[in-house]
């Protein structure tokens, strides 16, 4: 039931992604750091895509059990 | 007692009713009399019983009714009446025996003022929310800009359900869709949907929740209009859409949420991004940062050359200040050298041991010695005075 607060992290991701573009963009940097930052930015980028294109919706449904337990099971609406 | 008899018979021959008699006949030819019907007037003396009933008188400048609006009845309406309301009341005469009272039995009361009952209950509960601060504009939080899990607190087989569903399935599949069923009208709607909202408060990595129905009558939508729903729309942890039927009537629900949509489908398009337009902001975040790693590079490589010419400038330079300086010194060193001065024509004279004689007094007379001239040494001797 514990899921990782996913948006937060897609969110950060982007926003890591942005910033290693501008640093790459601006002046200050040289070769080596150049490409370590360029290698973490396409592992980023990898990483995003494909949480974007292996998503399949899911769509569940909440219920409580007699105890007041939640359940999740899958919806068929 | 015979006296007294006598006395009756003569006032009353046919014989004498009952007090319950007589009023029960009353209550027969009244009810008989009078089928149900709609009666105009001023509501006064309001009281609302533990039970649930109603009691109220209904007047107008030349007389008044006792009324009663029991639990069953009034239970529908948003609100009880104020004292002072002009209200219509379809109602059926009859008589209360216990008390010989004529009064109306009130099966249903509207207000005749500009929204009536409706308008009455959800201005005083409005009233209640913004008292707390919960209309407060400053409350409302901005949606998560990629939300991971979204609850749905609406019923499980409306309209509302599948549009949000299907706008979803289309935009943004990444999400997680956690409906939470309840039933959103009809006696008892708003507990469900309290509970159901409780529910959702106990969900974990929760990033948004809907919450809605489709459109239907303003007794319909009243459930959103119910303080204790708005209470716990505020109580949730993330922002809330609310999404309740009708572009004309906003309801409270709608006013606390934390965005208002007009319809379920655009609840759902205004809680998620566009996959596509995601999808778009990468492919162009991919290619800054391929150019940005080619004119990085590039700029390094030219920075490299330049830096190597200057590195082969600096050194020519130096080599050729050296040769300058070593010709410079060669000259120098040359020009310091005792064979140039014995060129010039000096001679060095020097004893047997090699001792350079400078003075007279070294040089006695017979003193024998050698002189070196530029080319050579020649032996000598001191000539007698």
């Amino acid at each position: 039931m514990a899921a990782p607060r996913e948006d937060a992290s897609f969110a950060r991701q982007l926003e890591r992604l942005e910033e290693i573009v501008r640093r790459l963009e601006g002046q200050e940097l040289d070769l080596d750091d150049a490409l370590k930052l360029f290698e973490e930015g396409v592992e980023r980028l990898r990483q995003a895509r494909d949480r974007l294109t292996a998503a399949e919706a899911k769509v569940k449904q909440v219920l409580t059990d007699q105890a007041g337990n939640l359940k999740v099971e899958d919806f068929d609406g | 007692m015979g006296a007294g008899l006598d006395l009756f018979a003569a006032v009353a021959p046919e014989g004498a009713w009952t007090v319950g008699e007589v009023t029960r006949r009353a209550r027969a030819v009244l009810e008989a009399g009078l089928a149900p019907l709609w009666v105009r007037g001023e509501i006064s003396g309001f009281k609302a019983w533990q039970s649930g009933h109603w009691y109220f008188t209904l007047r107008d400048k030349t007389a008044q009714i006792r009324c009663v609006m029991f639990q069953k009845d009034n239970r529908r309406l948003p609100a009880a009446p104020q004292d002072g309301m002009q209200v219509f009341v379809f109602a059926r005469p009859t008589v209360w025996e216990e008390k010989g009272e004529f009064r109306l039995t009130v099966l249903d009361l509207l207000s005749t003022e500009a929204g009536g009952l409706w308008q009455l209950a959800f201005e005083k509960a409005k009233a209640a929310l913004a008292k707390d601060g919960l209309l407060d504009p400053a409350r409302k939080r901005p949606l998560p800009p990629y939300p991971r899990r979204i609850a749905v607190v609406t019923s499980p087989d409306g309209a509302a359900l599948r549009d949000i569903i299907a706008v979803m399935t289309r935009r943004w599949p990444v999400a997680e869709l956690l409906v939470i069923p309840t039933r959103v009208q009809g006696e008892g709607a708003e507990q469900e949907i309290c509970a159901a909202l409780a529910l959702a408060c106990r969900l974990d990595g929760l990033d948004l929740a809907i919450i809605g129905r489709g459109g239907g009558s303003r007794e319909d939508l009243w459930t959103f209009n119910h303080e204790r729903v708005a209470r716990a729309v505020a109580a949730l942890p993330v922002p809330v859409v609310s999404a309740v039927g009708h572009e004309t009537d906003v309801t409270l629900c709608d006013l606390v949420a934390d965005l208002r949509a007009p319809t379920p489908s655009a609840a759902a398009e205004a809680a998620t991004p566009d996959r596509s337009d995601v999808a778009t902001e990468l492919a162009h975040l991919g290619a800054r940062l391929a150019r940005g790693l080619a004119a990085r590079s590039g700029r390094i490589a030219e920075r490299l050359d330049r830096t190597l010419d200057r590195l082969a400038t600096a050194i020519e330079r130096r080599l050729e200040r050296g040769r300058h300086a070593l010709g410079a010194a060669g000259g120098r060193l040359d020009a310091l050298s005792p064979l140039k001065i014995l060129e010039r024509g000096y001679a060095l004279a020097r004893d047997a041991e090699g001792r350079v004689l400078k003075r007279v007094a070294q040089l006695t007379p017979g003193l024998a010695f050698r002189l070196r001239v530029t080319d050579g040494e020649v032996a000598a001797r001191v000539g007698k005075p």
